[in-house]
């Protein structure tokens, strides 16, 4: 426990319910996200865990009826208030999904609209933010000589680390990762969570994953989920190796879910 | 297994199967007649004359210069008037309203309009139009198919965009990209073809039509680039010079029908070609 004491928390989720339509979807949850740390969401599907990731970008509000209660607090700001900005927070807190979602341009622009939605820079500029933001996502060395090519030329596992680019390079404080790996091959996974390491020294991170070996690897702290309620949070090793939960061990171990 | 019942299978699926294939044949054998008739007295009567000279009087030679100009300006009219209007509309029901009343209201009246005979278009445009200005005139012609134009943009532009899976508006979103923004840079640009393709549709459309222009643009024998008074077009030249006696006005009507017709089929496959390269 040693590491929570040292890190504060950049994000602070205290007594959140949400709800789609009339049906709760996550009851009562509070845990922090501590800086510059990796957080795990597991649990069996439908435990709300990717519901709660939505939760802190309100990317969630780009459909109707769907709502959430309780306090988001991002650097002492309630990010559920009405008044905060919801493209200045999404910009703040980027997002990769379970599937690639190149944009439909070159890799080049794919980069460059989310640099441009928020900065005016010279172009030779441009240029090097997009070059250190594919090298970042390691991916620089098979794309440089084919930037004008179509993003969705690329394989999946390029386009994935085209999309952690593309949130990279907005420099974000915040990256929220929901299952980016489910579609996948290993060699390309195993990329992925490299990255994640490497990013976890600048980036507050949190992922959403069903592979308990990607949790175990990749996260510093696990949040277990299940039907909607937080079960447990704690140090992934402890949680990985001495849970206090009795279904927190089930799951992991492989007995349910 | 039952074979008596495998058999019996097999004779339904027999006569099911001839039975399709009889009324695919059925159908075909009259579109080929059809344009099988319009090639061989169509395609003799294209030559350059067609394109430099306008209507003749009875009984004298002459092209349908004034006819195709005509028609070229009053459907490229609506068309840059049609479409701005036909894409917001469209991109209003698929982005911003999808389910709200006002969206399920315009989709309605759209489904209404799209299915309109376009006799009645034409009726109400001269109510409105022609008898406002006391005569009539091109515009009068191409405010009628800039409302026949409308409908097609604004449906086939919805039905595009809602196949723009939501993981994409998510992804610019989560970017901190306001809704504008995602929709012209990357929902418009991934439903790109298909939009071009609902264009290319009303174009083939429109470029047919007589019925809305019988009472608005009217008809010009002579060259008249005046969109304030009747105009000539190809569909109202064929539908006079068709009914007439003269075997001069036969061709010319047979020679307009031919081109009418190769327009259309150029723009169908070429909308086709985009559809089906958005699709690999």
């Amino acid at each position: 426990m040693d590491a929570a004491v040292q890190s504060k928390a950049k994000v602070d989720i205290k007594n959140l319910s949400f709800y789609y339509g009339a049906s709760k979807a996550l009851k009562d949850i509070s845990l922090p996200l501590l800086d510059r740390k990796v957080t795990a969401f597991i649990g069996p599907s439908g435990c709300g865990k990717s519901t709660l990731l939505r939760v802190l970008n309100r990317i969630y509000e780009l459909y109707p009826r769907q709502r959430a209660e309780g306090e988001v607090i991002l650097d002492g700001e309630n990010i559920l208030n009405s008044g905060v900005d919801i493209n200045l927070l999404r910009s703040r807190v980027g997002m990769v999904f379970q599937k690639p979602t190149p944009f439909p341009m070159t890799i080049y622009d794919n980069i460059a609209f989310g640099i441009k939605l928020y900065e005016r820079m010279p172009r030779s500029e441009l240029d090097g933010r997009i070059e250190s933001a594919l090298q970042r996502a390691a991916l620089w060395t098979e794309v440089k000589d084919k930037l004008k090519d179509s993003g969705l030329s690329l394989s999946g596992g390029q386009q994935q680390r085209l999309c952690i680019a593309r949130t990279v390079a907005t420099k974000p404080e915040i990256i929220l990762l929901d299952e980016p790996c489910s579609a996948l091959d290993p060699i390309s996974t195993a990329k992925i969570e490299e990255l994640i390491d490497e990013l976890s020294a600048e980036y507050t991170i949190v992922i959403v994953t069903h592979n308990m070996q990607q949790a175990s690897r990749a996260s510093d702290y696990t949040a277990f989920m299940y039907l909607g309620e937080l079960v447990e949070y704690g140090p992934t090793e402890k949680i990985f190796t001495a849970p206090d939960n009795k279904r927190t061990e089930q799951y992991i171990t492989g007995r349910f879910g | 297994m039952n074979r008596s019942l495998y058999a019996g299978r097999k004779i339904r699926n027999g006569i099911f199967l001839s039975l399709s294939v009889f009324a695919a044949l059925f159908g075909l054998v009259w579109l080929a007649l059809i344009l099988g008739d319009l090639c061989y007295n169509g395609f003799g009567s294209i030559n350059l004359k067609l394109f430099t000279e306008m209507t003749p009087p009875p009984a004298s030679e002459g092209g349908l210069a004034n006819a195709i100009f005509g028609s070229v300006v009053m459907s490229g009219i609506a068309v840059v008037a049609g479409t701005p209007i036909g894409l917001l509309a469209g991109t209003y029901l698929a982005e911003y309203g999808r389910h709200s009343r006002l969206a399920f209201i315009v989709r309605f009246i759209n489904d209404i309009l799209l299915s309109a005979p376009s006799i009645v278009t034409g009726l109400f445009i001269y109510e409105v139009v022609v008898v406002t200005m006391g005569h009539f005139s091109g515009w009068a012609g191409a405010a009628a198919l800039t409302v026949i134009v409308i409908p097609v943009v604004v449906r086939t532009t919805e039905n595009m965009l809602l196949l723009v899976p939501n993981g994409l508006r998510e992804a610019a979103a989560a970017l901190g990209a306001p809704r504008s923004d995602v929709i012209r840079t990357v929902t418009w640009r991934a439903a790109r073809a298909g939009i071009v393709t609902g264009v290319l549709l009303a174009i083939a459309r429109i470029s047919g039509e007589t019925a809305p222009l019988l009472f608005t643009s009217l008809g010009n024998q002579f060259w008249s680039h005046d969109l304030n008074a009747p105009i000539a077009s190809l569909p109202y030249v064929i539908f006079e010079y068709a009914m007439s006696a003269d075997e001069g006005w036969h061709r010319l009507a047979w020679a307009g029908a031919f081109l009418i017709t190769a327009t259309v089929l150029t723009l169908s496959i070429v909308a086709r070609i985009l559809e089906s390269s958005k699709r690999s």
